[in-house]
């Protein structure tokens, strides 16, 4: 029976293996990419939307990109319905701790309680692990701009630029090639967008297939904000960075 | 008469309480402190039932600790505040605490701050106030004499003021009290004062031996 070990999620194969769990990161693998990268100035996150048909109704700009609170978002990069519960989960859990202390709550505090409750999936029997993994950018006053990355096992961990979702391997290792450290958020945007037109499936890089989102302090106020990029702003970015491919030839 | 008193000065806080555990018209004892240190930079002035308040403030104090355990960072004064008030609105609508509490700390980033909590969630960011009996003389005293950009020493001479203004005045004034302050370097206890009369001889044996 080679099946023996997979069926169940608690059970530990003899090598010491969760298949379960391996599983759920493999469907992660397939799922369109996201990326982020951390500046002095802000945290940066892009996707990439997996445009599945040309019929598929796109009304909202962003479906990759979340906004959890005032001073916290994440991309997400797995089955989306599995992410809408954990997204709902990390809401309500930076609302209750804003009701508690009337302050917002620190980046890793809101990863962390989003991992124990993935963490919790791999442990107790009968039940799937989430098929997702999250960047997270933030900002608090304790440790500045954060960048996370979580995947289905309840891992969590803190990066200066990661990827995650279809070839994310390729993607973290050209971050790891071409970052540097005391990046702006305007050099963040143009490497996460150099890195993913590198590694996405697609030949031709468009403002449609493209969702940028930044975390930055706006300046005047200091007052922490989120802002999405708009398609038509995208496009620029793209002819900026000399990334756009021509229009197709009538 | 239970007395606790609050002062923010420039970059620091002083809390003062009573130290007399009274039931009924019977002082216990005369040494109780009512000012916990919550944690390196913390101040907790408490008043009200004697059983609630050591209840109140130690659980307030442990679940402060388990955050720092748990997260690695401080939990701010106004965090604290507001967390303090949230359990006393809470258990207000089940099984209050009659607690009053005045909370002192000291942030980086804010400097040093004071709050008023009272028993029935009441909350109140403010640079002077108190609690108890003694409040009656003490927000007169400190709305003449109180400045925002007081020293340690000008700020503890007016609660010796406020204490000795209680002495005066107070029908059954509290014998001793105890002073603490909050500043960058930390919460620790600053004095204390002691009531210089000696008490009145107890009614001594000699009657007994009278008798005898």
């Amino acid at each position: 029976m080679s099946r023996r070990y997979d069926s169940r999620t608690t059970i530990f194969s003899p090598e010491g293996r969760l298949y379960q769990v391996e599983y759920a990161m493999e469907a992660i693998g397939n799922a369109g990419s996201a990326l982020g990268v951390l500046a002095a100035d802000g945290v940066v996150l892009v996707g990439e939307k997996k445009v599945t048909s040309k019929l598929l109704q796109t009304s909202r700009s962003a479906e990759k990109m979340y906004k959890i609170d005032s001073h916290l978002a994440c991309a997400v990069a797995g089955i989306m319905s599995d992410a809408n519960i954990l997204l709902n989960t990390a809401r309500l859990h930076a609302q209750r701790y804003a009701l508690s202390y009337q302050e917002p709550i620190p980046v890793e505090q809101l990863v962390q309680s989003l991992c124990d409750t993935k963490q919790g999936y791999t442990q107790f029997g009968g039940l799937r692990p989430f098929g997702v993994s999250f960047l997270f950018a933030g900002w608090d006053k304790h440790h500045g701009f954060q960048l996370y990355m979580s995947d289905p096992s309840g891992n969590y961990s803190g990066w200066k630029a990661a990827a995650v979702g279809a070839n994310s391997q390729a993607a973290q290792s050209m971050l790891k090639q071409d970052y540097r450290d005391g990046l702006t958020r305007e050099e963040a945007v143009a490497l996460a967008l150099k890195v993913l037109s590198k590694t996405m499936d697609s030949t031709s890089l468009t403002a449609e297939k493209l969702e940028l989102a930044e975390v930055f302090l706006q300046p005047g106020t200091g007052e922490v904000q989120y802002q999405v990029c708009s398609p038509e702003a995208m496009g620029k970015l793209l002819a900026k960075a000399g990334l756009s491919q021509p229009a197709p030839e009538a | 008469m239970e007395c606790v008193i609050g002062v923010v000065g420039r970059d620091f806080a002083v809390v003062a309480a009573d130290t007399s555990a009274v039931q009924s018209i019977l002082v216990h004892k005369t040494d109780e402190d009512k000012v916990m240190v919550l944690d390196s930079h913390k101040l907790m002035g408490a008043s009200g039932e004697p059983g609630d308040r050591v209840q109140f403030t130690e659980f307030i104090q442990k679940n402060l600790h388990l955050y720092q355990f748990r997260n690695n960072i401080p939990l701010s004064t106004a965090a604290t505040a507001n967390f303090t008030r949230g359990e006393l609105a809470t258990a207000l609508r089940k099984n209050p605490y009659y607690v009053n509490v005045l909370l002192a700390g000291y942030d980086s980033d804010v400097g040093a701050s004071l709050y008023y909590i009272d028993y029935i969630a009441t909350f109140h960011k403010i640079e002077k106030g108190a609690f108890g009996y003694g409040s009656y003389f003490c927000l007169s005293l400190m709305d003449k004499l109180y400045r925002p950009d007081m020293s340690v020493e000008e700020a503890v001479d007016l609660v010796d003021k406020c204490i000795k203004e209680i002495r005066l005045r107070l029908v059954v004034a509290p014998q001793n009290f105890i002073i603490k302050i909050v500043d960058k370097e930390g919460a620790r206890e600053y004095a204390r004062r002691a009531y210089t009369d000696s008490p009145p001889e107890a009614a001594t044996s000699e009657a007994a031996t009278v008798a005898a």
